[in-house]
This record gives C-alpha cells, structure tokens and sequence, in this order.
C-alpha cells in the first residue's frame, strides 16, 4: 500500500461519528522505500504531484524525514516539497501490517502490500 | 482532450472505410491520433471524387499555395497508392501514380526516407464477391499521422501475463481509457478491478491507476488459472507485474480487496475518472459482504483468517452504487465510463441509469448475441454533488429491468433453456 492510497482511505465501520474513521493509524511489520532521501538525489526534474491539493497530510511512522503537517501555502511552486512529497505518496509503502480505525479501533490487515477492506459479516 | 471541436463533412456512410472530417489544425489531427485505436492514418485531404476523373478535377481546383510547401524543390517525397477491396498489380499502380503528373511535384524522389508522403486511396467497396472494375470513391492526400493501432496488438490479452475469465480486450480498453479522456497524472480508479486490464490503457496515457475488487483471490493472484493449459495462476501473477510488463510500474498506485457496497474512500472528490466493467453474472458473479447465512456462494479463507462471505449482489443496486459513486468522488467535468448489459427486446433509452450530477456523453452498443448486447454508458460530472438527498431521483422504476438478482442472467440464457425445452418435447414425440 502506497500512502497516497493511504490518504484516501477511511474506516467504514458501522456507527462512525461523522467524519470519523479518518486518518487511519498504520502500523507497519514491513515496509518498502524506492529511491533514496531525496535530498541526496540528483536534481531531476520533479514528476508532477498527484495530490493537487486535495490531500492532508498525516503522522506516518515510516518516513525517512518529516514532512509539515500542513501542505505549505504555496506549495505548488515549491519544488523541494513537491519532490519530497512525491516520495512521500509513491514510493514509501506498507507490505505487511494493518490500518487501525482511529475511533473504533478495527483493525484492516495488509499483507504483501494489498490492504483487505472488507469487514466481516456481523460488522457489516 | 486537445481542446478543439471538429465536424464530419460527410454524411456517414456506415460502410466506407473512409472518413472525412474537418479538423481546425493539423496539431490536432496528430493529438487525436496519439489516442485513437480506431482510426488507421489520417490525411491532408487535397482532392477526391467518384472517378478519376473526378479527382483529377478535384485537385486542380485544390489551392496551389497550399501545396507548394510540401512540393519544394529541396524537399523529398514518395506516393503510395492504398486500394481497398482490391488487389492491383505493380504496373497498374504506376500507372496510376504517373497520371498524378499534372500536380506541380518538384522535390525528388526517395523511397526510403521521404519528408513527404502522398497517398492515393482507392475504395472499391465492402463487397468481396463483387469487386468493381473501377474504384467507387478515390482520395488524395498528405500522410500527417497513424493511429495507435499498433497497441491493439501489444497490449493483446493473450501476451498479458495476468489475465481472468473477462479480462477486457485491449482495443474496448484503450477506447474507454479515450472516452473517459485520461489524461497524464490523472488519478483512475476501477471499483471491480478484476485482474486490471482496463487500468493498463490508462496507465498507458501517463494516469495513476488503482481498483478494488472483493474478490481477495483474484487481487492476491491465487486460485485457478483462466488460462487455458494452465492450472493455477503462478507466483507472481498480479495487477502490478501486469503494469510492469508493458513498462508502466510507476503509475501503479494499489490494488485492495474491498466490497464496493462499502464506502472505504474518505469524502471527497478523489478520482479524475472511473472505469469500470461491473460483473453482471454471466461469467462472474455480482457479489457484495452479505448478511444471510443461506445465499453462501463462496466462503474463502484468507490468510489472515478472514472469514467473509459473499452475497449477491443485485445489478440494479450496483449501477445504483456506480453511479453515485461517480456523482460524489469523480472531480467536477470527470467520467465515469462503465458497461450496461442489454436485453435487447427491452432495451429503451429511459433504461440507462441518470443520476443528477452525471450528464450522458455517449452511449454506444457491442452486441453479444441477437437478444444481448451491452453499452459503454460514457457520463461526466456536472454538478457538484449534495449528500443524500440526491438519492431520491435514482429510484422510480428506472431499474426494474435489472431487479431481482441475476436477472439480466436469467435473460441472457432464456434462449438456450427454451431451446432445451423444445428439444425435450421434440424427444418425447
């Protein structure tokens, strides 16, 4: 799981308040990072990010730097950010481990790097 | 997609082989073909007519200074003469090509490397058993592009490593990636991903792809193979090794197993386009997370002890599903392109699903037997959409032809069991 998916997904347990179930808490057993900090990489030109502003970003345990919390004001311009956060969203992924609902507690396992949504029969 | 507007001068002859349009630059003639799968090459058209002689009067009349820039002295050139329906020896293709002579050619030959290429084509009908003396339409003109045929034959299914029982074909898959206008960067999301072979045409265009399917087998690659000769699916047969074998890894965001009766995407308009092939239960079943312990059509272990079981899943609650799904995640002016199975002794226009965000942009038919077809239902997202109360507008008998699960299955096969039927009397005579 890449976490640009990570950003769009919620928890759909039954009962949620409004609004809840978001964002889901990873919990990482493996995970896989392509390409290197990319500080240290040569400048190449940046692909384009996805996010066109509609993402938040999120705490995530993996990362190999911090990111702000917020997207910056003026982030479509900022090429630094632009870079970090397309490593961010593309290649940081979870192979092994779960996405836990923040307000139920549900547990969504993911196993060789495909999240298993579905919930069980007398949950749903 | 390329931003312009262009008109047929013609009126449509659905049997010809050719077609003119008229097409405000010739930028936008190799844009449109970069895309289309349809179309073979287009041309500059300089002249045509219903004989020879016609044409030849055509491209006199045909402005000189707009060909000048292509008949430079400095400049090299070949013909090509194109006969459809009909297969003209060495001789009579010169001959032809020398009685283009009048045309103020002044560069020079050269086969191999032309800057220009002219061609002439010569339509000698549709009908192989009557193949006229004289060709019927003849055209001339300036070669400017190729269509994508070409990726037809790539990206065939039959090479693809990971495939299923209706895994879509290559050319239906690039024409709903171009129906669905992705374009590069475009976040494209299948909610019945399958094995993901509509995701690759666009993956194709420089888009993100990702798809859920509930079927965690299928996501995960396990189980029997849908391949012939072959019994179970290999090691490494996935949605991802998919992309990577046409180069496209990179726009692979993820494939999850989810029920799409279940909302798993927070709010939001998250998806530049939807495409979709819904199962409706001829080759696979609809299914969705079920509640009754009777209507157990498949119970599946997973690895991480995941009991689930599958329920039917009506076909009219998942065009129902579908279409408010694209209402609320598509951005505005994004489509969902999807296929709806046709009765076709039903089939009326007020059957297509509306919802009241979604315009209709094209609807087009591939037949599947004389009483079935299905139609690649093109929408695009108009209107910004308001909670629940836009539900309301979906309902009223729209769908009664696909209540009742497996309805359109039952249909689908109402001919073969009558024929079964008749059979058995007949026997019993």
């Amino acid at each position: 799981m890449k976490l640009l998916t990570h950003n769009l997904l919620s928890s759909h347990v039954p009962g949620l308040r409004p609004g809840g179930g978001f964002p889901l808490r990873i919990e990482v057993r493996e995970g896989k990072c392509e390409g290197r900090d990319p500080p240290e990489t040569p400048p190449v030109p940046a692909p384009p990010s996805p996010l066109r502003g509609r993402g938040r970003l999120v705490e995530i345990p993996l990362l190999p730097f911090s990111l702000p919390p917020e997207p910056l004001p003026d982030y479509e311009a900022n090429e630094e950010f632009l870079r970090r956060l397309h490593h961010v969203l593309l290649e940081v992924e979870v192979l092994e481990g779960s996405l836990q609902c923040p307000d139920s507690g549900r547990r969504f396992p993911i196993s060789r790097g495909v999240p298993n949504m579905l919930l069980t029969e007398e949950e749903a | 997609l390329y931003g312009g507007q262009f008109s047929s001068e013609q009126e449509i002859h659905v049997n010809s082989p050719f077609w003119i349009l008229s097409i405000p630059s010739e930028e936008m003639a190799r844009g449109l073909m970069k895309r289309t799968v349809c179309a073979k090459s287009i041309f500059e058209l300089w002249g045509h007519g219903r004989s020879a002689g016609e044409l030849y009067e055509s491209l006199k009349n045909y402005p000189t200074d707009k060909m000048l820039p292509y008949l430079q002295s400095d400049s090299t050139y070949k013909i090509h003469i194109h006969t459809f329906n009909k297969t003209l020896t060495q001789a009579q293709k010169i001959k032809k090509i020398d009685a283009l002579e009048f045309l103020p050619f002044k560069g020079k030959v050269n086969l191999k490397t032309p800057e220009h290429i002219f061609w002439i084509l010569e339509d000698y009908g549709m009908n192989p058993n009557d193949v006229p003396e004289e060709p019927i339409h003849l055209y001339f003109g300036r070669w400017i592009a190729d269509g994508q045929r070409e990726l037809i034959e790539s990206y065939s299914v039959k090479k693809r490593h990971f495939i299923g029982n209706t895994s879509m074909d290559a050319c239906l898959s690039f024409i709903m990636a171009n129906h669905a206008r992705v374009k590069p960067n475009d976040i494209v999301y299948d909610p019945f991903v399958g094995t993901g072979g509509l995701l690759i045409s666009s993956a194709h265009f420089g888009a993100y792809v990702c798809g859920t399917d509930i079927d965690y087998n299928t996501i995960h690659g396990l189980g029997k193979a849908s391949r012939k000769n072959q019994k179970w699916r290999g090691p490494d047969e996935n949605i991802r090794a998919n992309l990577r074998q046409y180069g496209l890894e990179k726009y692979y965001l993820d494939a999850l197993v989810a029920d799409f009766s279940r909302p798993i995407w927070r709010k939001g308009m998250l998806f530049d386009a939807i495409i979709t092939d819904p199962p409706y239960g001829i080759r696979e079943a609809p299914r969705r997370m079920g509640s009754q312990k009777e209507t157990v059509k498949s119970a599946e272990k997973s690895t991480e002890n995941h009991f689930f079981i599958s329920s039917s899943y009506h076909l009219s609650d998942i065009f129902f599903d579908l279409l408010k799904f694209g209402a609320e995640y598509l951005v505005m002016g994004g489509r969902l392109v999807y296929w709806l199975p046709i009765y076709r002794p039903e089939y009326t226009e007020e059957i297509i699903p509306r919802h009241p965000c979604l315009k209709l942009i094209s609807n087009c038919e591939q037949m599947l037997s004389s009483h079935t077809s299905r139609r690649l239902i093109t929408m695009e997202k108009v209107k910004e959409f308001k909670d629940q109360d836009e539900n309301s507008y979906l309902l009223d008998g729209q769908y009664l032809p696909y209540r009742g699960h497996n309805s359109f299955r039952e249909k689908y096969f109402s001919g073969v069991t009558k024929r079964i039927a008749k059979e058995e009397k007949d026997n019993q005579k």
